[in-house]
């Protein structure tokens, strides 16, 4: 199979409850022939052994036991379908209220969110919901897919109406390209397959704009970014001088002899070699995991940052970020909590609630400042030590934190700079 | 279209890359979960291009189930010694001496669940707090919800319903004295992925995986290779067979497929055309619809 130059999509879906997002999932596998014959008989044990008729589709995506017993979803489950074109991965996530941090997670290194409505009921609080979400992750395509087409005669004034509510709404969000397409999971109509009953539909079916949205250019490939993981020593003959700081480039592109900046020491260099593996390279771009050499030896560890000289980020100690709370536990006020951005790690405090974000009406409360589970906020971060800023809308790998409770070590939070 | 995108392998690659160059970064005592088969033998090569120039620093830990092919051990030691990593051995025939674990009995007796015991006692005995396995989402349902970082408590179990979001790039790999992580780099990799690398990269893997001719026995939809641990059962025949292995595992309830594909290209042309995922010729995951993720929860890979 000649598979050399297709890309990798990643998208997630998000949907309320009976939207149809696991049909719709299984019948993008099922017609793409991504189920496998034991998964395709194992599920049709369990359709039968729930009395359904037939294959019920939506099973293929539901997970854990207590999800199956249960018949809800309730984490982060990823899927996996390649096609002539494209390989693809799902994050598939659930769209119920308490759910947001997985909406969150799930989008965070998504290049394409699909939001299904129901076309029966058109825009509701959820889909305003979801769509702010994958806004405030800065998903690059919007794909909104409005299902059970069938329930409402295939007629076009019903799409009609939703994409303009949809507009109504959206017109307030930071979206770059929204696409609509109508759908019937349920029969496969306009997923991957053109739709008979939807002659109006000028657009193309659900696959075929997942496998043609331009997402080269989804990276940042100007401000060259390159955090260091880790350093490489080989204490071995013919390496006995070897530095090499290895590390995935976040954004931007590097060539041999670059003037490069290590942050945040300040000092100066050029780059005297790349390394993909064994192989020496001229040049390297996002997102390639590459280990580097400099001309001059400068004391350099994990968590320094590899800049062009001439693009540099700003250092401060204090930024505000859109914050998501992802823990159980409110946020403490003026706690210590250890910040994660690219391979960098230090204490930091929220300083100050500055709004939180009915992520319903999408307004804003100023009186508010308990960050409780699923709340998101802009809120004034401070740091220990000079963070290196760049804003998330420029750049997602250098833009985005998390911050981590030491007392329990998990992640609550996560964010955004602003 | 611009010259600066990768392709999805060369993506792949640069995401594992990054995910073991994490775990090294972030644990003390990190090691690679061994089993001889085509994806630990990925991630081995996959942490070999990770840390070039330098050496692989992780160590190899089997978790020796007793009950292997005899190609998987030669080509386990030879790797070793190629590269020169430390090999790190658990036995299972120990834990079953020492009482840690009783054997199966009947017919599907397996002493892939003992592993899991086993496994768990060298994390501890050898104070490992990041065990890098070959485990990737594609191959069965409970694990498509793992994390790259997937955090253990100190009983070495995972918690599905309670695991650390994971957003962008940024793995919290931090833990309390007694627990651990399991760390998946090849998450996002099918078996067609793996198989298209293994190709592109001509990687050695066990020549278990080319179709070869073999005694075998006809069992739960697969053919059963003949060893010293296999008991017959009235009605079973030993036939000679043109077969390969998909996955290799305890050899008494690892199936091979019958097959002409005695090449990497021919296992890739081979594979695409196939409907049925690995998994489905071991036995044990038949068990239950349940059964990897109960297994799961108690600590096994
Ligand atoms: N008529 C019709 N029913 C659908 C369609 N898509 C999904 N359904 C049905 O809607 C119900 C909920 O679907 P499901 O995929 O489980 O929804 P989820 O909760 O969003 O995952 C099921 O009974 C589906 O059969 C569709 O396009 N047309």
């Amino acid at each position: 199979m000649e598979l050399n130059n297709n890309q990798l999509l990643r998208f997630t879906t998000a949907g309320s409850v009976d939207d149809g997002k696991s049909t719709l999932i299984g019948r993008l596998l099922y017609d793409s022939k991504s189920i496998f014959e034991d998964q395709l008989a194992s599920i049709e044990a369990t359709s039968k052994r729930k009395g359904h008729e037939g294959v019920d589709l939506a099973l293929f995506t539901d997970g854990l036991r207590d999800e199956r017993e249960q018949g809800i979803t309730i984490d982060v489950a990823y899927r996996y379908f390649t096609t002539p074109k494209r390989k693809f991965i799902i994050a598939d996530t659930p769209g119920h209220i308490q759910y947001t941090r997985n909406m969150v997670t799930g989008a965070s290194t998504a290049n394409a969110a699909i939001i299904l409505i129901d076309a029966r009921h058109g825009v509701i609080e959820q889909t305003k919901r979801h769509a702010f979400i994958a806004s405030l992750l800065q998903i690059p395509h919007m794909i909104v897919c409005i299902n059970k087409m069938d329930l409402v005669d295939h007629q076009e004034a019903v799409f009609n109406d939703i994409v303009s509510q949809f507009e109504v709404f959206s017109s307030k969000l930071d979206v770059q390209d929204v696409r609509f397409i109508p759908i019937s999971a349920l029969n496969g109509d306009n997923v991957v397959n053109r739709s008979e009953q939807m002659n109006w539909y000028q657009g193309s079916p659900l696959l075929h704009t997942l496998e043609t949205l331009h997402i080269s250019s989804d990276t940042n490939k100007i401000d060259a970014r390159f955090a260091v993981q880790t350093v490489l020593r080989p204490q071995r003959e013919g390496f006995l001088d070897y530095r090499g700081y290895a590390g995935r480039i976040a954004s931007g592109i590097y060539r041999v002899g670059d003037a490069v900046t290590v942050l945040p020491s300040g000092f100066t260099s050029k780059i005297a070699s790349i390394n993909s593996g064994e192989e020496e390279v001229s040049e390297a771009f996002a997102p390639m995991s590459v280990s580097m050499t400099l001309e001059d030896d400068i004391d350099i560890s994990r968590g320094d940052m590899i800049v062009k000289t001439n693009n540099q980020p700003e250092m401060h100690q204090e930024f505000d970020v859109m914050l998501c709370w992802l823990n159980d536990q409110p946020a403490r006020p003026r706690a210590k909590y250890s910040l994660m951005q690219t391979t960098n790690e230090q204490k930091a405090m929220i300083k100050e609630v500055v709004y939180q974000i009915d992520i319903n009406t999408y307004a804003r409360n100023t009186e508010n400042k308990n960050l409780t589970m699923n709340a998101i906020a802009r809120v004034t971060i401070k740091t220990t030590r000079p963070f290196m800023l760049d804003s998330y809308r420029d750049n997602r790998m250098t833009g985005s934190i998390i911050l981590i409770d030491e007392t329990t070590n998990e992640t609550v939070a996560a964010g955004m700079v602003v | 279209m611009s010259k600066y995108f990768l392709n999805y392998l060369d993506e792949l690659e640069s995401e594992a890359i990054f995910v073991l160059r994490e775990v090294w970064a972030q644990f003390e005592n990190p090691v690679i979960l061994f089993s001889g088969g085509k994806d630990s033998i990925l991630v081995t090569h996959l942490a070999h291009k990770a840390f070039y120039p330098a050496r692989v620093p992780f160590p190899l830990l089997h978790i020796d189930t007793g009950h292997n092919f005899p190609e998987t051990i030669e080509f386990r030691d030879r790797l070793a010694s190629e590269k020169g990593l430390q090999l790190l051995v658990g036995s299972v025939q120990q834990s079953i001496d020492t009482g840690r674990v009783a054997e199966e009995r009947g017919k599907n007796a397996t002493r892939n669940i003992l592993q899991t015991t086993t496994l768990l006692d060298t994390i501890e005995a050898q104070k490992i707090d990041c065990a890098i396995g070959g485990g990737r989402r594609d191959e069965e349902k409970a694990r498509a919800k793992e994390r790259f970082f997937s955090h253990r408590d100190d009983f070495g179990q995972w918690d599905p319903k309670n695991q650390r979001p994971e957003l962008w790039n940024l793995f919290n790999g931090k833990q309390f004295e007694g627990e651990h992580f399991r760390a998946f780099p090849i998450s996002n990799w099918t078996e067609m992925d793996v198989w298209n690398y293994l190709l592109r990269e001509q990687i050695d893997i066990p020549s278990l995986y080319f179709a070869h001719e073999r005694q075998v026995v006809w069992r739960n939809d697969s053919w059963i290779p003949v060893s010293d641990h296999l008991k017959l059962e009235p009605g079973e025949a030993i036939e000679i067979k043109k077969i390969r292995f998909r996955t290799l595992g305890d050899i008494t309830i690892t199936g091979g497929i019958e097959s002409d594909a005695d090449t990497l290209e021919k296992i890739v042309t081979e594979v695409a055309a196939m409907r049925q995922t690995e998994r489905g010729n071991r036995t044990d995951d038949k068990r239950s619809e349940s059964a990897m993720e109960d297994r799961k929860r108690e600590g096994y890979f």
